[in-house]
């Protein structure tokens, strides 16, 4: 496969919090300097390790919410109220903190612009930081991709990105929004979770080819390509990455 | 449906740690049913450690689990792997 080489062991680095955005409510992103990165490929991930004080560690992997852009990367977090490690890194971690990580880690739920499209991305929740990557990297490179971002959120204010996928809409790109769990005054779009009549209105269709890309929790990511195959998708061009249960 | 199933992007850096190629692209075929499968598309279970199955028919195709610093490899249920090597 295109892009796939013998890498080396992976080693932990030094990160450098560079700086903080609120995202949402409960989500922050970690803008991260990480001397020596070499890069990352949309869709990967990292690994990041928190040691205590008492030399407990605790380790988490986050995707790459940010195109490839030299030694810099961003990282989403969505806080997990009783979880061990996102109410840190949501709360206290800030500017000139640093932070243990390796990576980057992945190749199997990987978009590059030589695979052209289209292209067909389905978030829920936090699961929309590894697409996000894929659509900040086609705009940075100009790519023609025909791209097709559903995207998944409890309510309008835990929709990541939401300022920026309003602006990079168009040429080429369709962003659609489903609501789940509750809608503001005079919603228009989708109400309810993914389902098959939903996918099928988003496009583009089994016909098209789509290289279809879905993250995020294990019950979403399993109904959503459930639905893709009974839709006709080829079940080799669609790509799962699936969150769980970590401890937060 | 189990809550607490992954798959095997969950555990590639681990593995790559281990066996110094990226994982989820290279391709294991299960000796039970004998689909290939990229790891990344494995089912990965966590509890003491890790159990990846077969997205077709569950098999347990690897255990991971570490302990007094080290890490337990078994492969209960892989027929072959193949890791890209470079020949070039």
């Amino acid at each position: 496969m295109a892009g796939t080489a013998v890498l080396g062991r992976l080693t932990w680095r030094v990160a450098d919090v560079v700086d903080v955005r609120a995202e949402t409510p409960r989500a922050r992103t970690l803008v991260l300097d990480v001397p020596g990165w070499a890069g990352h490929r949309a869709g990967q991930h990292v690994d990041l390790r928190l040691t205590a004080e008492d030399g407990y560690q605790a380790q988490r992997s986050y995707s790459i919410a940010s195109a490839p852009d030299g030694t810099r990367i961003e990282l989403t977090v969505v806080r997990v109220e009783d979880g061990e490690v996102s109410p840190y890194l949501t709360g206290e971690i800030g500017p000139g903190d640093r932070i243990e990580l390796r990576g980057p880690v992945g190749g199997y739920f990987v978009w590059e612009p030589a695979h052209g499209g289209p292209l067909l991305l389905v978030g829920g929740g936090s699961g929309l930081a590894p697409l996000m990557a894929m659509v900040r990297l086609r705009a940075a490179v100009g790519s023609p991709a025909e791209t097709r971002l559903l995207v998944s959120s409890r309510s309008e204010e835990d929709v990541l990105y939401r300022a920026e996928l309003g602006r990079l809409a168009g040429g080429g790109l369709t962003v659609v929004h489903t609501l789940t769990a509750s809608r503001p005054a005079g919603w228009s779009g989708y109400a309810r979770r993914v389902d098959a009549d939903m996918l099928a209105e988003v496009g583009p269709g089994p016909a098209a080819r789509p290289h279809a890309f879905v993250c995020g929790p294990t019950p979403f990511v399993e109904a959503v390509a459930e639905a893709l195959v009974a839709l006709g998708h080829e079940p080799q061009r669609i790509r799962t990455e699936r969150f769980g249960p970590t401890g937060g | 449906m189990d809550e607490a199933m992954l798959d095997g992007n969950a555990v590639a850096g681990l593995l790559q740690d281990v066996f110094a190629v990226e994982t989820t692209t290279t391709i294991a075929t299960c000796a039970g049913c004998g689909a290939p499968s990229p790891m990344g598309a494995t089912q990965v279970y966590r509890g003491a450690g890790f159990v990846l199955r077969c997205p077709r028919c569950e098999q347990a195709m690897v255990t991971l689990v570490p302990a007094d610093g080290r890490l337990w490899i078994g492969f209960p249920g892989i027929r072959t792997l193949q890791v890209p090597v470079d020949d070039s």
